[in-house]
């Protein structure tokens, strides 16, 4: 056993004094190592302890063998987002933990695993020394599993250190391996033989603890990719198209997870939908498009590259006028680019996604509660629209673990937009045309494939058409099509979701969000009222922007667009659609493949304001 | 019903009380001599012939001079024409979304021999519920005389030369992808095109027709495999296949040992007579065989290459409801807000 000499963080604490329900936790391990049960068994312990938490997974794009690092914070007052530091380290990685241990923020603690060979090397840190192979003899297992059995005794450890409730660690055990017995006794085992190890070996002698709380009390916890599939099946999507790709995957197979129990039509237990896997993602989007065209709800889900392969269909769904909901889950850089990190980099390419003057509605979800909304809105919006609906998801939200409160089941009717059948046909005796604008919105009324009236046909193309659907190359009836879908476009932007607004009493900063970022900019924002500068907050949720979005600039002297990317994309937008007021928006973007920080935003903030 | 037109008394009308004219299209913007406006009408006789309903057909192209003919039949039928090579994809969400539809897609060989090639393994690898129609001329019309993937070793072509590669023999890529329905044809011959559209409407899963359908414009010399001359003087039946609706009684009587009866899902049946080559249609082997060998003395060999009903199509495989999927009601969409509340609680 190693004790260095303790250094409380002068920040942070007094010396001595515990620092309660209020750091973050990083375990470092190795990509296969089996630890996701030990840390989501600690995430879910702390959740039922009351306490607010959030975990997320920073892994490589790798199968096997890279390091990896799953962090947990603990925020009394209730803040999830990614801190820069962490204060307590689990260190089971050899090839990182020098790194790792130079990371930890002064006054931290390292727990660290004896067969690293590792020697401390920092002494304002509290070093611990676990004999984790050994521990996990306490198993029972054998080979791989007792490997994976090695978690479990940093989990007791932890439980000691920090005071974490083993009851509470024992039901989330229960309730990861489903109430299994034979998956749970192992670990149990583990997880005592280390408790009594710790308190045997270990004397505490550092100030991190947590206690229980009430602040989680009715709150879900669960990751945003399945929070859209759940919002997809609960809006009726009834055709499915997609290709493999990080990290959207896991939100396809959360559609195939769901769908059998939600979805099997009880009267003759035949699926009330189809899901397939596409050869590709130009495949994806042209089967959606077919299933679109012809009636039914159908989306895909997707990432960066599978953006770019869909940009002809998405240009022709545009033109066409056909309805279908995309969701792409942002990752970081082009082609495989750096596959398992978040960036916010897709806004400007899919927003033009497409060719000859196209711009696309999109959906901005900010949590998982809005992508479980967004996931069924999308498809009224898609259908009253008749085109393509963007949500941009990205890695932050859709892959790791976020608190929530429950889903809001689906306000009203579903929206299945303009679709004249056959009585309607009837009635105007036969009389109609596919891209006419009779109420002035711009949408046209459409017929599906199959209604069984002789004057319902049309011919859907992408060249240039006439209000009849038919061919032409005449330029008024180019222009005056085009005339058109800009009418649409406004009607988008007064259908579409609108930002939610914090305006605060004599802020001069504003501040424009979207996405995963808005616990950070929560955060930074009481950071910044503790030291006495006072912001607005704008969040988009979707494009085209709102007209609200002008009135809060001219609201505040100076307005900075945060968002993850490296070309200010958003910001380039705001700025494209309020010229005059260009000079007051300023861009705060940042692009490093990890989740934003309240503390990165404070000082770059501080920095443009000096 | 609204759609039957009252018979006139001196205009023939099919069993719906139809005349030809209503399964007819626009005029047809092609050049004149146009293979594919032969095949156009053979899709006209076929529907007509049979008494099809064409609210209950969907037709689906990609992008060529062949992809724009769908405008040219069936005006009462809706029509996707997509991009280039895409024509596959779209029509298989189009056939899942509403099982009552009837796909005709129609693809060029650029369109589906080139950039669509993967779409169109892949559609047949499903068994995607279609008719897929190859108008084959060898090059690339649209774009005005390019080389295509079915181009022959040797072909001449006024601006691209000489053609170096060996083409792609579209039927022999449909079998290997385990096609049910694989045929081939000849514009310049409208009894065998009309007879096998006819079965390839009643087969139920993917029906693959490359029907070489020569462009005046670019590729009609007499030595291109692709022309109106080759094609009537080359063309080989390879079996004598009658379509006998399932509404029909079978007249045609042959010696027993001399045809083959094959029924289709809908009824209707296939009545295979073998000719001098004694292809088997059924022997899958024996079709690759007859299209290496044909492909290698360059003969053109027509007619029911190969048919094998025992895959199940997309449509089963994916278990759909007997009601289209676009048909069902909001309360078979939207699951209860029951299942929703204790969803919630087990995430809690
Ligand atoms: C993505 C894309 N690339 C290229 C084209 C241009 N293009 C249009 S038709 C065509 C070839 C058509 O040839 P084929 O399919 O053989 O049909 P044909 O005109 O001979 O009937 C090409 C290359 C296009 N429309 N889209
Ligand atoms: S160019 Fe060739 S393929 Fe195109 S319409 Fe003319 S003849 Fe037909």
């Amino acid at each position: 056993m190693t004790i260095a000499e303790t250094q409380p963080n002068p920040a942070r604490t007094k010396a001595g004094e515990p620092v309660v329900n209020d750091f973050s936790i990083t375990i470092a391990t190795k990509n296969g190592s089996g630890s996701q049960t030990a840390n989501a068994t600690l995430l879910r312990a702390l959740f039922k302890m009351g306490i607010p938490v959030s975990g997320k997974n920073l892994f490589p794009s790798n199968i096997q063998g890279l390091p990896t690092w799953y962090t947990i914070r603990a925020s009394k007052e209730g803040f999830i987002a990614r801190r820069q530091r962490a204060e307590v380290l689990v260190a089971m990685n050899k090839a990182t933990v020098l790194d790792d241990v130079q990371k930890l923020e002064s006054g931290g603690v390292c727990v660290y695993s004896d067969s690293l060979g590792y020697t401390p090397n920092r002494d304002d840190i509290t070093f611990y020394k676990i004999p984790a192979g050994k521990l996990a003899d306490a198993s029972g297992l054998a080979g791989k599993l007792r490997g994976y059995a090695e978690n479990m005794a940093y989990v007791g450890v932890l439980i000691y250190l920090l005071g974490i409730d083993l009851e509470e660690v024992k039901a989330a055990l229960t309730w990861q391996f489903k109430g299994k017995a034979k998956a749970i006794e192992p670990n149990i085992k583990t997880i005592n033989a280390a408790i009594d190890w710790a308190k045997e070996t270990l004397t505490k002698n550092d100030s991190f603890k947590v206690e229980r709380m009430n602040n989680t009390g009715g709150l879900i916890m669960i990751d945003g990719n399945t929070a859209a599939a759940l919002g997809a099946i609960y809006g009726g999507v009834s055709f499915v198209a997609w290709y493999p790709i990080t990290p959207a995957t896991s939100l396809a197979d959360a559609l195939n997870f769901y769908l059998p129990s939600l979805r099997t039509d009880p009267e003759n237990k035949t699926p009330t939908y189809s899901v397939v896997q596409a050869e590709d993602e130009l495949a994806a989007l042209g089967m959606v498009l077919g299933a679109g065209w012809a009636g039914a709800r159908s989306m895909t889900s997707t990432s960066g590259p599978g953006i770019s392969l869909m940009s002809e269909f998405a240009g022709y769904g545009y033109f066409a006028e056909i309805p279908a909901v995309i969701w792409d889950i942002q990752r970081m850089g082009p082609s495989t680019g750096l596959p398992t990190r978040v960036s916010q980099g897709d806004v400007l390419p899919t927003y033009f996604l497409g060719h000859g003057d196209t711009k696309n509605v999109i959906l901005l979800p900010g949590s998982v509660k809005e992508c479980f909304e967004f996931g069924w809105r999308a498809f009224d919006l898609a259908e009253r629209l008749q085109t393509p609906v963007f949500i941009l998801s990205d890695l932050d939200i859709g892959m790791n673990q976020w608190m929530s409160e429950p889903f809001d089941y689906p306000e009203g009717e579903m929206d299945r937009g303009k679709v004249l059948t056959k009585e309607d046909l009837e009635r105007l005796g036969g009389k109609w045309a596919r891209y006419r604008d009779v109420d002035g919105d711009g949408i046209g009324w459409r017929t599906l494939p199959g209604t069984d009236h002789p004057m319902a046909a049309y011919f859907t193309r992408g060249t240039g058409h006439t209000e009849m659907a038919t061919y032409s190359e005449r330029p008024e009836d180019w222009e005056k099509n085009m005339e058109r879908l800009g009418r649409k476009f406004e009607t988008a932007r007064k259908l579409a979701p609108a930002p939610v607004e914090d305006r605060v009493e004599g802020a001069e900063i504003g501040l424009i969000g979207y996405g995963s970022t808005d616990p950070a900019i929560i955060e930074a924002r009481s950071r910044l009222a503790a030291k006495g500068v006072k912001t607005s907050y704008l969040r988009l949720r979707a494009l085209p922007l709102s007209e609200s979005v002008e009135s809060f600039i001219r609201a505040h002297d100076r307005v900075y667009v945060v968002e993850l990317n490296t070309d200010a994309q958003v910001a380039q937008l705001v700025r494209l659609d309020a010229p005059e007021l260009a000079g007051r928006v300023f861009p705060l973007n940042h692009n490093d493949g990890l989740p934003l920080t309240a503390r990165w935003i404070v000082e770059a903030l501080e920095k443009m304001e000096a | 019903m609204t759609t039957v037109n009252a018979p006139k008394s001196n205009t023939k009308v099919n069993k719906l009380g139809l005349e030809k004219a209503v399964y007819k299209g626009l005029e047809s913007t092609l050049c004149n001599g146009c293979g594919h406006d032969s095949i156009s009408a053979r899709i006209i006789d076929a529907c007509f012939d049979l008494g099809i309903r064409s609210e209950f057909i969907a037709k689906f192209s990609g992008i060529g001079c062949s992809s724009k003919s769908p405008a040219y039949f069936l005006s009462r039928s809706h029509g996707f024409n997509s991009l280039h090579g895409r024509m596959p994809s779209v029509a298989t969400g189009a056939m899942v979304a509403n099982r009552e539809l009837t796909g005709i897609g129609v693809s060029g060989d650029g369109d589906t021999g080139s950039i669509g090639f993967g779409q169109f393994k892949h559609a047949i690898r499903r068994n995607a519920p279609m008719v897929y129609i190859i108008e084959n001329n060898g090059v690339y019309g649209l774009t005005k005389g390019q080389f295509s993937a079915t181009s022959d070793v040797g072909q001449e072509l006024k601006h691209a030369g000489i053609n170096e590669l060996p083409p792609i023999d579209l039927c022999l890529e449909a079998i290997v992808a385990d096609c049910g329905f694989v045929a081939r044809s000849f514009a310049g011959d409208p009894k065998q095109v009309t007879t096998l559209l006819k079965a390839a409407l009643s087969f139920k899963g993917t029906a693959v027709l490359d029907i070489i359908s020569p462009c005046v414009t670019f590729n009609d010399k007499d030595e291109s495999t692709k022309s109106y001359s080759w094609g009537k003087a080359h063309n080989e039946h390879v079996i004598d296949a009658t379509f006998v609706p399932y509404f029909e009684e079978i007249i045609v009587d042959y010696a027993p040992g001399e045809a083959k009866e094959v029924e289709l899902h809908d009824g209707s049946k296939i009545v295979l007579k073998k000719l001098d080559r004694a292809h088997d249609a059924t022997d899958r082997m024996a079709a690759i065989k007859l299209l290496e060998e044909a492909k290698h003395k360059q003969q053109f060999i027509t007619g029911l290459i190969y048919i094998n009903q025992s895959r199940a199509d997309l449509r089963e495989q994916e278990h759909l409801p007997e009601t289209p999927l676009v048909h069902l009601p909001a309360a078979k969409l939207r699951p209860s807000k029951d299942s929703l509340v204790k969803l919630m609680e087990g995430m809690k």
